[in-house]
């Protein structure tokens, strides 16, 4: 039996997590190399707008707080167990991440009861579509559940699962600590690597694509096939180099 | 001086008659897709009407082009600030519902429903869910229904009209409407390329065409709301917004665009104009009086050597040089002064310019004023009701002073409700008519003709060339296309007929939505 549980936690804590990293990055590559034309958020604001707005904004808010939230504790976990070291500080965030947290599964609620009622979103809704709702529904409620049962989420994550995941980026996985978690948490964590899994094969490629330069670009944009100061000097015809058509 | 060369347009309202021709060339070639099937890149309103979609001129609804915004320009419903904090639900973007829910019918029940006591019927189905419904709005729903309460009354257009002149345009008798075709204005201030978050939207420097790159749209739909003529559509099935291309791959191989090839009326025309692209920022953030003004002052005169010189030094090609010299566009618009741009309060500089109509204007009622209804024709007078064109041209501008259908009108639609500019046009016309109407008939002494020319600011020749190019041009006049220079590259090199039922040129990616 114990082989068994053994074999199970290799395989979800140590070979999924390589598999979905491999898959993603590739995955993700080739799709927006490959199929450009496939790489949109796919919004059905157009088709129906008014349910949308409880849905996708709660969903999106809570989501970038908790992606950022997971990624802080990743990155500098001693500024979170610093940060967490008085306590009010520690409610204070994990109570702020809790709503977050619940206002993604209000979000996602409302989400998946607009693709179901409304006919004219299930014209729009493919079978991965539905997948990925329901991944992020269990990801959502386990995180949930972890963070109400198992306190305090912020502080043994940095302490636990930070080590973890920096054994699995370094190539030298280390899972006995992991390995110790309650299974609740082991499934949050294998729900986030199926949902890594799944990204190139999915709409969520558009987080990848979040269009921050058009901060920094101007607004007008014209695009010129051949440089204009170069296309009517006599010389440019003759000359080895051509200037580039874009 | 920046001297860009800009393909533009003119649209001779007085020759539009409204039969939609333009939409379904348009259609054919491009939008008879899946999840295009609602977008008319091409379409042709009754004005007063709400138009498509329903009241796309009301920017306080619709937040669409620029605004002035302390001394500069700002998007209304976009740009860097809103776009990005809008992107997961954009509360200014126009649903399916604000054009239509596109429909077809079942043909097929006419001829396989079995024998039965009643005729079979065709019953119209959504192409969204293929479900049966109930037809409620369709891209020209309006279409000659001038006086409505629901849709001519609802004209955002009427706002600053008086209700007692309004009340006057929608009386039975002397009720009026003319049509408004509208495609993509290819503007030198174009809201949606200003409102794309990722850059997709592009103007075509050699051309001036603006086109959505549909490898780079991610359906963040800014440009929906930001373009004020609603010329931007989402298609709900491949998850990217398209536009009308001014049929570019069809200009590249020297042929008007489908909609103005197939114009019954003859009334579209097509050049190239050459523009200082140093004037957009002022042109575009000027006062609200003087926008026209300031639009029409960027286009260059393509004979001037300087211009030309600057010109050659940007790259633009001679043959594109001398199609600008050719343009009938530059003659209706800086030349004679006939045409102005639709709605040019939006600030985008739209490159669609209109001659407003004369005719709704024209047409007044002589039981009003019935020492004018005694000049009329003897013909008009076998009409019990004598209301027929008052074209006795005794009173030379009376009609137009005393027009059934109000200059503000007009003036709100291509003037920003300047009436002076919208007036002075169509006094041009009706001097142009009567001055051939002086040559053709003669029943007009030559002072009146010549004091009509002298009030409208025209010469006999100038008349004349006016008359031709409006009447009698052939395609080579109405459309001069500059050639594409295959040899320099522009994208398309590809045989239309290889990509139709796809979504553009330059790739061969199959148009499969996303997962």
């Amino acid at each position: 039996m114990d082989a068994f549980f053994n074999t199970l936690n290799n395989f979800f804590l140590i070979g999924l997590p390589y598999i979905a990293l491999v898959v993603f990055l590739i995955g993700s590559i080739r799709r927006y190399t490959d199929t450009k034309f496939k790489f949109s958020s796919l919004s059905s604001q157009f088709l129906e707008g008014r349910q949308l707005f409880w849905g996708s904004v709660p969903f999106h808010m809570g989501m970038l707080f908790l992606v950022f939230g997971h990624l802080t504790a990743f990155l500098i976990p001693r500024g979170v167990l610093l940060w967490n070291g008085h306590p009010a500080r520690l409610i204070l965030l994990e109570v702020t991440a809790f709503i977050f947290g619940i206002a993604v599964l209000i979000g996602l609620v409302n989400l998946i009861y607009r693709r179901i009622t409304s006919p004219r979103i299930a014209v729009v809704t493919s079978k991965m579509d539905y997948a990925i709702l329901s991944l992020l529904l269990l990801q959502v409620i386990t995180g949930l559940w972890v963070a109400y049962s198992f306190r305090w989420g912020s502080s043994w994550f940095a302490s636990v699962l930070t080590p973890y995941l920096w054994s699995i980026f370094s190539l030298q996985p280390d899972i006995t600590a992991v390995a110790a978690m309650p299974w609740v948490v082991k499934l949050h964590i294998v729900g986030a690597y199926s949902i890594v899994l799944l990204i190139p094969f999915s709409r969520l490629v558009h987080f990848l694509v979040v269009p921050l330069d058009y901060i920094w670009r101007p607004y007008q944009q014209v695009i010129w096939y051949w440089p204009r100061k170069e296309v009517r000097k006599a010389w440019t015809p003759w000359s080895i180099k051509r200037p580039l058509n874009n | 001086m920046d001297v860009r060369a800009q393909i533009s347009m003119v649209f001779h309202l007085d020759k539009c008659i409204g039969c939609h021709t333009c939409s379904i060339a348009c259609k054919n070639i491009w939008t008879d897709r899946k999840g295009a099937e609602y977008m008319w890149w091409n379409n042709v309103e009754t004005k007063p009407g709400t138009g498509y979609p329903t009241k796309w001129e009301n920017q306080e609804v619709y937040k669409g082009g620029w605004e002035k915004r302390n001394g500069t320009i700002a998007l209304k419903g976009a740009g860097k600030k809103k776009g990005l904090l809008n992107i997961f639900h954009n509360p200014n973007l126009p649903v399916i519902d604000d054009y239509y829910e596109p429909f077809t019918y079942k043909y097929l029940d006419l001829i396989e429903s079995p024998a039965a006591d009643d005729q079979p019927t065709a019953r119209p189905v959504s192409l969204i869910t293929g479900k049966p419904i109930d037809i409620k709005m369709g891209p020209n729903w309006d279409d000659d229904l001038s006086g409505t309460p629901d849709y001519a009354r609802q004209d955002p257009n009427l706002e600053n009209l008086s209700p007692a002149e309004q009340e006057a345009m929608f009386q039975l008798e002397r009720m009026a409407f003319f049509y408004l075709p509208r495609i993509c204005n290819h503007c030198l201030n174009p809201a949606c390329v200003a409102s794309c978050p990722s850059g997709a939207i592009y103007k075509r420097g050699e051309d001036g065409v603006v086109l959505i790159n549909q490898q780079v749209c991610r359906a963040w739909r800014m440009c929906v709301t930001a373009c004020p003529y609603k010329k931007s559509y989402y298609n709900w099935h491949t998850g990217k917004s398209e536009k009308c291309i001014l049929c570019y791959p069809r200009i590249e191989a020297g042929y008007a665009p489908a909609c103005m090839h197939s114009c019954v009326g003859r009334i579209r025309y097509l050049g190239v104009v050459l523009y200082d692209a140093d004037l957009i920022e002022g042109a575009a953030s000027s006062d609200t009086d003087n926008l026209v003004d300031n639009q029409l002052n960027m286009l260059l005169d393509p004979f001037d050597p300087r211009v030309i010189q600057a010109a050659k030094e940007n790259g633009v090609a001679d043959s594109t040089i001398k199609a600008a010299q050719y343009s009938p566009v530059y003659k209706f618009v800086k030349q004679w002064g006939l045409a102005l741009p639709l709605h040019p309060e939006f600030r985008t500089l739209p490159m669609l310019f209109y001659v407003p109509p004369l005719l709704p204007v024209m047409a007044s009622l002589s039981e009003q004023n019935t020492r004018q209804g005694e000049k009329m024709d003897p013909i008009a007078k076998f009409w019990p009701d004598n209301w027929l064109y008052d074209t006795s041209t005794e009173e030379l501008w009376g009609t137009i002073d005393q027009a059934r259908f109000p200059l503000k009108y007009m003036a709100n639609l291509f003037a920003a409700g300047d009436e002076a500019k919208v007036k002075a046009v169509l006094k041009k016309l009706m001097a142009v008519r009567i001055h051939r109407r002086g040559v053709t008939v003669g029943d007009i002494p030559p002072e009146k003709v010549e004091q009509a020319m002298r009030e409208a600011g025209l010469d006999a020749d100038t008349a004349e060339e006016i008359y031709k190019l409006t009447s009698l041009a052939k395609f080579d006049e109405r459309f001069v296309i500059p050639p594409a220079h295959r040899e320099q590259a522009i994208e398309m090199l590809e045989f239309t007929g290889d990509t139709k039922g796809s979504v553009g040129f330059g790739f061969k990616e199959k148009p499969q939505r996303g997962l």
